[in-house]
């Protein structure tokens, strides 16, 4: 056990004092910040779309055109189409789009409209603008009927408020979009720390064995010892980066509130993603779809930024996470150390990365698909949360939705059978590659490795 | 004396081939063991069972006495023929790291390495990166890494491949130093002739089974073939009743070298005395035979002739 004590030590040690460990401990951070507060800024000016309207109908549009909170419309200048293009071309501040009315459009024949932009213009925005030009014809067409303008203004406004409710808001009390957020985050970054670590810990190994250190360290140490103390010193490392990243998010984040405090009173979106971030920061748990979530209440949200958290199992999610992202690790991990083991140089890893780096990658993208998408709570969601290969990332994906506790509990049992298993046989692998020089291996050789004795 | 190090029939075998098959060795305490023998006849094999690297299929490693177990990990100094060090490591901590796996307390060995890289001249190079280093004194860091903790046992797998000739000879008298201190040291190499002087005992393996072993000197004088190498000036008469002239070549000046064989019964001095009194003598000298030879017989009694030049080679 001492001995481990200290290839822990000098794994860890040799990977802390790195620079590299430094800049990404410190960049990361900045990197994150920087990135949610960018993306801020810049949806918080383009939030508002101003499109030009020139209308040649003569059936008023232009004058019942209502904007929203996405789109603010505005006459286009010029006599004609020709002058109102040239207009907008030319038009500071800038317009987004132009929006233009032929003379044969009339209420009962809606067709003809364009939208003309540099460029094109993204689907958001064309339904944004579709919406209030719906509404506008759908409201004249009322009026023809003669509906007076009291009961269009009752019933429109019912109709407005259902539709800013569920497609908008997108959060009701149960908070979708900070769950969904969540788990996207959590998730990838178990993927990409098992990911990261696990070939760190097959390129230690495997420079271990071609500086050829490791019959010296052979005749110290267990093989066993030797691998499982790279693997729990990488292990170190990466709880140290975590540690590192949400202390310096702290520091960060306090020292930018008041930088960020000034922009959210100029436009409440923004002060909206500046509290997600702060929130995300602290929490490491949000992403920027929650931002539109919380949008409406944004000064709340920026003056208390947990709030927005509401309705999560933090508990579960933190205390899984920790213990999800270990056991994959520890699992995959182990893999690679086998794999660094049985080659003589990196390229040849390659050939046995494949296998290791599927299952990864595969319960990324099904889990994606399945729980976000799907339905978190389905079977295909269950069994990808308990086969040990797929859960530490599929399960960390539920894990914002509400898992109960006997899931946790089973899977959390299946994940430690899962890595003592691989790691059995990475071990079995390991003791006999580590020796092994100038031997092409394939995966007959390696499988007979596993039961050789000694 | 009990000796220090025994192996008691050692069977090992991999998928492909046996490695050791019944195996038998003593090493005295405080003596230079050479295990000899070409590459692949097992020495690495066995070298790697009593540093519990591997385990041996059957068979029994014992040091003084007792079963090879963990806590004689550091009582053995291991310098492998593939030898390195961690390239991105400081020579200081990479020494103090290696030498507390081997069980030391990091004051004892912090203060040892001291007295080494004092030793060594490589003082200045304490707190260098490894792959700082130039080759020559990465080896000396290797072999500070091998004894810092004082084993009793220092196993050393073709220790002066790779040295050059001055690290190559300092090495040697730091394994001489070591062995007046108390220290037994074993040599396995396939070069013989670059051990034979160090050498108090000798084992030669070959294909998996120890040929033979003893004191060098009991060997070579098992295996003298009563040969003598001469150098004189005069005519040597070439057939005599008591000897037999292997060789003979002339020289400028009537000078000659002969090698002669004595017959069963002749002794030296007779050889000695006849040619006394036939040619002026130069040189008179029983030809001993080297290490390499004697292994090279020993596997000619045993095996077929294809096997032999390929051991030659």
């Amino acid at each position: 056990m001492d001995k481990i004590w200290l290839i822990i030590q000098r794994e860890y040690l040799t990977r802390v004092r790195k620079k590299s460990f430094l800049i990404m401990s410190l960049l990361a951070p900045l990197l994150l910040a920087g990135t949610t507060v960018g993306i801020a800024k810049l949806s918080g000016s383009s939030d508002v779309d101003v499109v030009a309207v020139r209308d040649e109908s003569g059936q008023q549009v232009l004058a019942n055109l209502v904007g929203n909170d996405d789109v603010r419309f505005v006459p286009a200048a010029g006599n004609s189409l020709t002058e109102a293009t040239a207009a907008f071309k030319k038009a500071k501040p800038k317009q987004h789009a132009l929006l233009y009315f032929p003379p044969t459009f009339s209420l009962d024949n809606s067709k003809g409209i364009q939208l003309l932009a540099d460029g094109n213009v993204s689907l958001k925005r064309q339904n944004n603008i579709r919406k209030a030009v719906n509404k506008t014809v759908g409201e004249l067409k009322m009026k023809r009927s003669g509906l007076n303008q009291t009961v269009i203004e009752n019933l429109s406004a019912n109709v407005d408020m259902d539709a800013v409710d569920l497609s908008q808001v997108g959060g009701r009390k149960n908070n979708v979009g900070a769950t969904t957020g969540a788990a996207y985050l959590l998730s990838i970054l178990v993927y990409m720390f098992i990911f990261i670590y696990g070939v760190q810990v097959m390129r230690g190994v495997s420079e271990e064995k071609s500086s050829r250190i490791m019959e010296v360290m052979l005749s110290s140490v267990k093989p066993f010892q030797l691998m499982m103390g790279k693997i729990l010193g990488i292990a170190a490392v990466v709880f140290t980066q975590f540690a590192l990243w949400i202390v310096l998010s702290w520091g960060l984040t306090t020292v930018a509130a008041p930088l960020l405090a000034d922009s959210m009173k100029k436009s409440p979106p923004a002060a909206a993603a500046a509290g997600v971030q702060e929130a995300a920061n602290n929490r490491e748990s949000a992403t920027y779809d929650a931002a539109k979530a919380t949008a409406p209440t944004a000064p709340e949200v920026a003056a208390s930024p947990l709030d927005f958290l509401d309705g999560l199992p933090i508990g579960s999610i933190i205390g899984g996470f920790l213990f999800f992202f270990l056991g994959g690790y520890l699992l995959y991990s182990s893999m690679f150390a086998a794999i660094g083991a049985a080659v003589d140089d990196q390229t040849d890893a390659q050939q046995f990365m494949f296998p290791v780096t599927i299952p990864l990658i595969l319960s990324y993208i099904v889990s994606i698909n399945v729980i976000i998408n799907g339905d978190p709570n389905g079977p295909l969601a269950f069994w990808l949360s308990m086969i040990p290969f797929t859960s530490p990332i599929a399960m960390v994906m539920r894990l914002p939705f509400g898992v109960p506790m006997w899931q946790l509990l089973l899977s959390a049992v299946l994940l430690v059978g899962g890595f003592i298993f691989t790691t059995w046989v990475a071990s079995r692998i390991y003791r006999v590659g580590v020796l092994m020089y100038g031997k092409k291996v394939n995966y007959r050789e390696l499988s007979r490795w596993m039961f050789y004795k000694g | 004396m009990q000796p220090i190090l025994q192996a008691i029939d050692v069977h090992k075998a991999y998928a492909a081939h046996t490695a050791l098959n019944g195996v038998s060795l003593d090493i005295p305490e405080r003596s230079i063991f050479g295990l000899l023998g070409p590459n692949g006849a097992g020495k690495t094999s066995l070298i790697r069972i009593i540093t519990q690297i591997t385990a041996a299929d059957s068979g029994e490693i014992r040091v003084r006495g007792e079963k090879l177990n963990p806590k004689h990990i550091g009582q053995i100094g291991y310098l492998p023929e593939e030898r390195g060090l961690y390239k991105k490591m400081k020579v200081g901590e990479q020494l103090l790291y290696l030498a507390q796996l081997r069980g030391l307390s990091k004051a004892d060995a912090t203060q040892r390495i001291k007295g080494w890289l004092d030793r060594l001249e490589l003082k200045p190079w304490v707190s260098k990166n490894v792959e700082d280093l130039s080759k020559g004194m990465q080896q000396k860091v290797q072999f500070i890494a091998t004894v810092l903790h004082e084993p009793s046992i220092i196993i050393l797998d073709e220790p002066f491949s790779g040295f050059d000739p001055i690290n190559a000879n300092l090495i040697k008298d730091e394994i001489l130093e070591l062995r007046q201190r108390g220290a037994t040291i074993i040599f396995s190499t396939h070069r013989m002739e670059s051990v034979e002087e160090l050498c108090d005992n000798i084992a030669l393996i070959n294909r998996s089974h120890k040929v033979l072993d003893g004191s060098v000197r009991d060997i070579k004088n098992t295996f003298k073939t009563q040969t003598y190498e001469v150098e004189g000036r005069g005519r040597l008469m070439v057939t005599h009743p008591d000897f037999e002239v292997l060789e003979h070549k002339e020289r400028e000046n009537g000078h000659f070298y002969d090698r002669i064989k004595l017959h069963a019964g002749t002794t030296p001095n007779d050889l000695l005395r006849y040619l006394i009194g036939n040619v002026e003598v130069h040189a008179f000298r029983e030809q001993i035979p080297s290490i390499n030879d004697i292994f090279i017989r020993r596997v000619q009694e045993t095996m077929p002739e294809s096997l032999v030049e390929e051991v030659k080679n």
